[in-house]
């Protein structure tokens, strides 16, 4: 008996009236876990009831207790006819079995029905104890931390990071069995929630697992999704990155965490494999995706039977320039490092990596995009435990996807992540993610012992830390041995592949920064910026949008007409990006994620990416436009103009981004680089193909970047350049973490989703008419943003990410969530011109708070991200410390592998003692809470609620992140027969995701949290029937729940902290 | 193409207080685009006018959802739907509870019942006022009437503490609420000239005095039992005419020269007492006291205005007159007396302009 669940109804507010006649309510609760269900007594005639159970309590194996929910029904009591329902609350019991998040839940939940929305709230407290479990062949995998952060989170650090993880369960979907006819919606609709929770719990349940046997305790960048695929079921699959994490030690954790230079330095002087290669990275498209028709043809294959599956060939968005530079040849030793660190990784079946930030020294370079996409057509799944087929579809795709980036020449992939999508029977599959070389060192156990004492990863902040930059040039001057060693704020731009042997065309050049190694033209990736990354000047957010009409077709045929489709659309996508990115004169792109949606009739595809300007890679070109017939004078006079506008719109976007290269260094240095990087655009994908082979030839002799317009497709196309709006004074955007050369973030911040539906009136749209309209819907869409959120100015809306879809045939939903932060304009100013002239010095913070508690924050003179170095002291305060832990770090890893076969239940014990002793000791919880439920409590009556803080970011400026609660992972249902009278669409919707936040924020504050990071809607499909007044919406939602506390309070916390979780934190190491 | 859903949620529910008032106001979308593309925000922010209605119809979503919650302002502060700062709380409250000044004196004194609810269109036209407004304003006076009807203690603070609202506005609501329930005269030509200001300062005075606290509190502070039969006993000042010529001498003696209408007082003093202690007589019938305040009017302060009285010239004329009548020895009725005229003065003094 591995568990004893308890659960306790306090008290309800807010009830709905059930009885019309009295106007109150005879409410009572079911409390049910598994098959086993309790009642409290009926509390007759309140709104406001107090039941104050008993502890009703359930022994359950801990296989359930990770799978199954808490269900809490609310019902009213009616002596004559059935008992009415009220609505439910599912508890995810998950934080509570791990030893390191929350002990207890508890708190005030909105009580959900899936018609009516939330009505009212209950008080519930829930408590776990776990036994010992002796069985070795258990299927629990308690203990083992999730975390949607797709970094390593703060407060731990990163013994170890074991590599992919992959899992995923099937099942039929409740709304399509025949019970369905016969059952109410409410009925099927919670038959589907309960599901899909338990399908979920299971799904961790075996991540877990397969993390214990990789020998690592937690999963990082965990991303699950649902793919409804109607008739043939409901598939839920999740990807992660195993890791060994062990927590820091509070009191340190603020030193390491904003101090990246520590751990760069230790990883420098002893690695024999952080070796290199270094040549650019060009842009383009990988000669052999070119021509996509080509490729699609070849790759298209009709599976067995039933099984229809095109795979669609994959571009490789590394560069699409062109010319071969001439450079220094790379010495012999860099080709035997390169087998060495690949040997690491190929013991792994897939080396990707969901992270999209890393700990420094763990990146050595970056290839380029690696993405492939397979069109499938769905099938009845048969055997629900047997999940072959799907298993088998993303086998293919992986396998794909590292084919790819070792042609690239890199040996691993980050930033990956998967996604579907799905219309009728057609199934998009895609997977993306960043071809890099890794350093080893972090994955293999084996060479641990070889780098000795310092092997010790921490995390660092994924905020622009261009100061850094200085001290990690000193870092590289102690590696011996490496003449070619580069610096490592560059080392990651410089090209991975061979430079004769290029997996596709591109230009090269000498490094801007270390003028050693070869680095492309552009560079496109889906992490995040690294954090010694130097960059000049701001980024912003980049989109290329596009729309294609197809035919409406059934089956096979239909999966082969958008198989066609793809490559040219994946083409445009990425010619619009390049342009887009000229136009603003950056060369790189970060967080690029490219979406692409079918519907019956048309494909929506949405790339959306943080453009920079790396300050290791060239400047990039201008644009030109040339015109085909140049006899016509009026034609040239237009043209002529359009040219004029290209330039203003690149100068006064340089002047807005404050992109100012500086241009001397080149004579200086007297390098090969021509002055004017040029590279050329192509218009069509004919054109393409043919021209790239006549560029490769002559090269050097390129004339600037060509755009030429010769049919109306093209002008359509400059215009649409042009018509971008910019942003309006004092804003910033960008889909990544945080906005490079934006540092002083203030605590304001504003979370926040928005959710468009475009119904296309004119049935006979051309693909460019769709252009215009998806392009307009957009951009419309920002401008909105930015003006709900004019008070925040200065501000950067963070982690903007669009989700499209196709929901019906007239239909184009965008939906985004992401986070407004604002930010010191004096501080920046200062910083800005402090980074201009080389030293970073802005101590006078001017601080503004946007808190809910309207507590000012007391100023402080330690921004999260700061652009200066740290103070003296605080270094050698960490790296001493450094020192001795990773001996205890390496003392516990051999512990480690020793007693591999015994682990689990080492570990199982441990988490006993700690739930035990949980109870006793003062955990830091209630400090915590009450701190914030101070701060809030301001109005004269009423229980005052927590603040609860979203951002889909893994941070919160200004704060420091004490303790991970748990995943929140929630899936809602929400429908409803009178849509006219809750307000239309909007209405419902509107308060269905106002909803989701509150039951989001609710179980957050339950748990003692104050706020949730890495928050993302991962689903949000909405459906409706005007002429029946019904709609139905389904929104999946996940993130971390945190305590995080003020940078300021930080002096006052720590003790608290400390004395409760330094206990764990040894014997954490051993597993 | 158009729109067919839009929304924004923000997990701290932004609201543009602008915004809120037109809402408030009963403004149509259309309407408050209209106006606040007037007040130049597009040029300010760069907008469209398709972002405006957008944001204009997000907010006035918003603050339909919230009004449910706006209705009983203590759930405000712990519901879970909307994650909004107490500042902020505070101010949606108190701006749903403001309330017109034109609206408030077509209704103040009429019964707070559905009767009256039908008749707002009428008040809305006369007011210009939007009917939609005019609903939420009378539904605020009923609410707030059915929630202190019920509840002991002093008036003002059971308004303040159960609607969360300023002290300013909980006494204007304590007066509105008074008026109500004695249902007052006030729509009388006569009185058009007061201000929904004046009322509530009388209110307030009527109240104040009051220390009985339950529902019969809402009457006039001046009838309570204790006082029922007191008040009676005043009339002695005007039906003895000994007194009554007693009185007069005193309060002329004491007011000659120092006024330019001391030959209008000494003229008028007999009718003008006549007229204060008959009020305070009619009082003890609760029929009658819905008549105060025309009474006032026409049996005192009319008579004085004919005469070109000043302000100063009236509190003169109070004071020596309330005063004057402790030198009476045969007026045993003191205390009752100052009490009763510390009322009427301030009243009056409140009431006596153009």
């Amino acid at each position: 008996m591995p568990g004893k669940l308890k659960a306790k109804i306090v008290a309800g507010r807010h009830l709905p009236v059930m009885d019309r006649a009295s106007d109150l309510t005879d409410a009572f609760v079911e409390v049910k876990f598994g098959n086993t269900t309790f009642k409290t007594d009926v509390y007759p005639k309140s709104l406001n009831p107090q039941w104050n159970s008993e502890w009703f309590k359930f022994e359950v194996d801990d296989e359930d207790l990770q799978d199954e929910p808490l269900q809490i029904t609310v019902l009213d009591h009616d002596t004559y006819s059935a008992n009415d329902a009220i609505g439910k609350v599912y508890i995810d019991i998950d934080p509570l079995l791990s030893s390191e998040a929350a002990t207890v839940i508890s708190g005030w939940f909105p009580i959900y029905d899936t018609i009516h929305g939330i009505r009212g709230e209950i008080n519930v407290l829930v408590k776990v104890d776990l036994f010992n479990d002796l069985n070795r062949f258990r299927q629990s995998s308690c203990g083992v931390k999730f975390f949607c952060t797709t970094s390593i989170p703060r407060c731990y650090r990163a013994a170890l990071v074991h590599g992919f993880v992959e899992e995923l369960v099937v099942n039929e979907d409740p709304e399509y069995q025949w019970i369905d006819r016969i059952r109410t919606p409410r009925a099927s609709n919670e038959a589907r929630q309960r599901l899909i929770s338990l399908m979920s719990g299971e799904l961790q349940r075996k991540i877990g697992l397969k993390v214990l046997e990789m020998g690592g305790n937690a999963v990082v960048g965990y991303l699950q999704c649902f793919d409804l695929e109607g008739e043939s079921g409901l598939v839920v699959r999740a990807i992660g990155t195993a890791c060994t994490l062990d927590k820091l030690i509070p009191g340190s954790a603020s030193n390491t965490n904003t101090h990246p230079n520590t751990a760069p330095a230790s990883n420098a002087c002893n690695s024999p494999s952080k070796e290199i290669k270094e040549s650019p990275l060009a842009h383009g498209c990988r000669s052999s995706h070119n021509s996509p028709v080509h490729s699609a043809c070849s790759s298209q294959r009709l599976s067995h039977s039933q099984n229809f599956s095109v795979s669609v060939p994959t571009l490789v968005f590394t560069g699409m320039g062109s010319g071969i530079s001439v450079g220094k040849e790379a010495g012999p030793l860099k080709t035997l490092l390169r087998q060495q660190a690949q040997s690491a990784l190929e013991q792994r079946e897939f080396p990707f990596f969901t992270l999209t930030c890393f700990p420094p020294g763990f990146l050595v370079h970056i290839g380029g995009v690696v993405s492939a996409r397979s069109v499938k057509l769905l099938d009845r799944i048969h055997n629900p435990d047997e999940p072959e087929t799907r298993d088998a579809w993303w086998e293919e795709i992986r396998q794909e996807i590292k084919s790819h980036a070792k042609a690239l020449g890199c040996h691993a992939v980050v930033g990956y992540s998967e996604s579907t999508t799905i219309c009728e029977e057609v199934c998009i599959l895609s997977a993306s993610g960043t071809a890099a070389m890794l350093n080893p060192r972090f994955m293999r156990e084996g060479c641990l012992d070889a780098g000795g004492s310092d092997q010790r990863l921490s995390r660092q902040p994924p905020l622009g830390m261009v100061g850094s930059e200085r001290a990690e040039g000193e870092v590289s001057s102690s590696w011996l041995g490496f003449d070619d060693a580069s610096p490592p704020s560059c080392g990651f731009c410089h090209i991975p592949y061979d430079e004769f042997n290029m997996p596709f065309p591109a230009q090269l050049t000498y490094c801007y920064h270390c003028r050693r190694q070869k680095v492309p033209d552009v560079l496109f990736t889906t992490i995040d910026l690294p954090a010694e990354a130097a960059v000049t000047g701001k980024g912003c957010l980049i989109q290329a949008r596009l729309c294609r009409t197809k035919k409406k077709a059934q089956g096979e045929v239909n999966a082969t007409a958008i198989s066609n489709l793809l490559p040219f659309m994946e083409y445009e996508l990425h010619t619009q990006l390049m342009n887009k990115l000229k136009l603003r004169c950056m060369n790189a792109l970060f967080g690029l994620r490219i979406q692409i949606s079918v519907g019956e009739n048309m494909l929506l595809g949405l790339a959306s990416a943080t453009g920079v300007y790396l300050s290791a890679l060239p400047a990039p070109g201008g644009i030109q436009i040339a015109g085909k017939t140049p006899s016509d004078l009026s034609y040239d006079q237009h043209i002529s103009t359009m040219q004029k506008r290209i330039n203003d719109t690149i100068a006064m976007n340089k002047e807005l981004y404050n992109i100012h290269p500086p241009e001397c260094i080149e004579e200086v240095v007297g390098s090969p680089i021509p002055d004017r990087q040029r590279s050329r655009l192509f218009r069509s994908t004919s054109e393409s193909s043919d021209e790239l082979s006549e560029l490769d030839l002559s090269h050097g002799k390129k004339d600037a970047f060509v755009l030429e317009i010769d049919d109306t497709d093209a002008v359509e196309d400059i215009q649409s350049l042009l018509t971008d709006a910019p942003m309006p004074a004092g804003f910033y955007s960008c889909n990544t973490e945080v906005m490079p050369g934006i540092y002083n973030w203030t605590s304001g911040l504003q979370m926040f989703t928005s959710v468009r539906v475009y119904r296309l009136n004119n049935a006979n749209l051309t693909n460019q008419g769709l252009n215009k309209i998806f392009t307009d819907l957009c951009e419309n869409l920002l401008k909105s943003l930015y003006f709900k959120l004019r008070s925040m100015i200065p501000c950067c809306l963070c982690h903007l990410n669009f989700t499209v879809a196709v929901p019906e045939e007239e239909l184009i939903q965008v939906a985004v969530t992401a986070v407004a932060m604002s930010f010191d304009k004096e501080t920046q100013l200062a910083a800005d011109k402090a980074l201009n002239k080389g030293s970073g010095e802005n101590e006078e913070q001017l601080q503004f708070s946007m808190e809910l508690c309207g507590e000012s924050t007391s100023s402080n003179n330690q921004p999260t991200a700061k652009p200066s170095g740290l103070p003296e002291s605080a270094m050698t305060h960490s790296s001493s410390r450094d020192r001795c832990s990773t001996w205890l770090e390496l003392l516990r890893l051999k512990a480690h592998t020793i007693r591999r076969g015994s682990v689990k239940t080492s570990r199982r014990t441990q988490s006993l003692a700690n739930s035990a002793s949980s109870s006793e000791r003062c955990s830091p919880l209630p400090e915590v809470r009450s701190r914030s439920l101070r701060s809030t409590r301001s109005l004269p009556c009423g229980a005052p609620v927590t603040v609860v803080k979203m951002t889909p970011l893994s941070f919160l400026p200004r704060t420091r992140i004490v303790k991970y609660l748990g995943i929140i992972n929630m899936f809602f249902i929400r429908e409803t027969t009178s849509l006219r009278e809750e307000g239309g669409v909007s209405g419902f919707l509107h308060s269905f995701i106002a909803e989701v936040f509150a039951m989001v924020r609710a179980h957050v504050a339950a748990l003692g949290g104050n706020a949730v990071v890495s928050y993302s809607m991962k689903e949000c499909v909405f459906m409706e029937n005007p002429n029946k007044n019904q709609a139905q919406c389904l929104i999946n939602v996940s993130g971390d729940a945190v305590i995080f506390v003020r940078e300021s309070d930080q002096e006052a916390i720590p003790p608290l902290i400390t004395c409760g979780q330094t206990s764990t934190t040894g014997a954490d190491g051993t597993t | 193409m158009s729109v067919e859903l839009d929304v924004f949620v923000g997990n701290t529910t932004i609201m543009d207080e602008e915004v809120y008032q037109f809402w408030l106001d009963g403004y149509t979308v259309n309407d408050a685009v209209k106006v606040r593309m007037e007040g130049g925000v597009l040029e300010e922010c760069e907008a469209s006018a398709e972002v405006l209605r957008s944001d204009t119809m997000d907010q006035y979503r918003t603050f339909q959802m919230c009004e449910r919650l706006l209705h009983s302002p203590a759930k405000l502060a712990n519901q879970l739907l909307f994650q909004i700062p107490p500042h902020r709380q505070a101010m949606l409250i108190e701006r749903y509870y403001t309330f017109d000044g034109v609206f408030v004196r077509e209704v103040l004194g009429k019964k707070l019942s559905k009767g009256t609810k039908k008749d707002l269109d009428d008040v809305s036209a006369k007011t210009g006022v939007t009917l939609k407004s005019c609903r939420r304003q009378f539904d605020n006076f009923k609410r707030v009437f059915k929630v202190v009807e019920e509840l002991k203690g002093p008036l003002v603070e059971n308004i303040r503490q159960h609607f969360l609202l300023s002290d300013k506005l909980a006494r204007d609501y304590a007066a509105i609420v008074f008026f109500a329930n004695n249902r007052f005269e006030t729509g009388k030509k006569k009185l058009h000239y007061l201000t929904f200001q004046d009322f509530a300062f009388c209110a307030g005075q009527l109240i104040i005095v009051h220390c009985n606290h339950s529902r019969v509190l809402m009457r006039p502070a001046l009838i309570g039992k204790e006082f029922l039969q007191d008040l009676k006993e005043l009339k002695i000042l005007i039906t003895d005419k000994d007194l009554l010529d007693q009185h007069k001498s005193l309060v002329c003696t004491a007011l000659r020269g120092k006024t330019k209408a001391f030959n209008e007082m000494e003229a008028n003093f007999k009718n003008l007492s006549r007229g204060l202690v008959n009020i305070a007589a009619k009082l003890t019938n609760t029929k009658d006291v819905r008549d105060f305040f025309i009474d006032l009017v026409e049996k005192f302060i009319e008579p004085c205005r004919s005469d070109k009285w000043t302000a100063g010239d009236m509190r003169l004329y109070l004071t020596h007159y309330t005063n004057s009548a402790h030198i009476l020895d045969t007026f045993k009725h003191q205390v009752v007396w100052d009490r009763y005229m510390g009322v009427i003065k301030s009243c009056i003094l409140k009431m006596y302009h153009d």
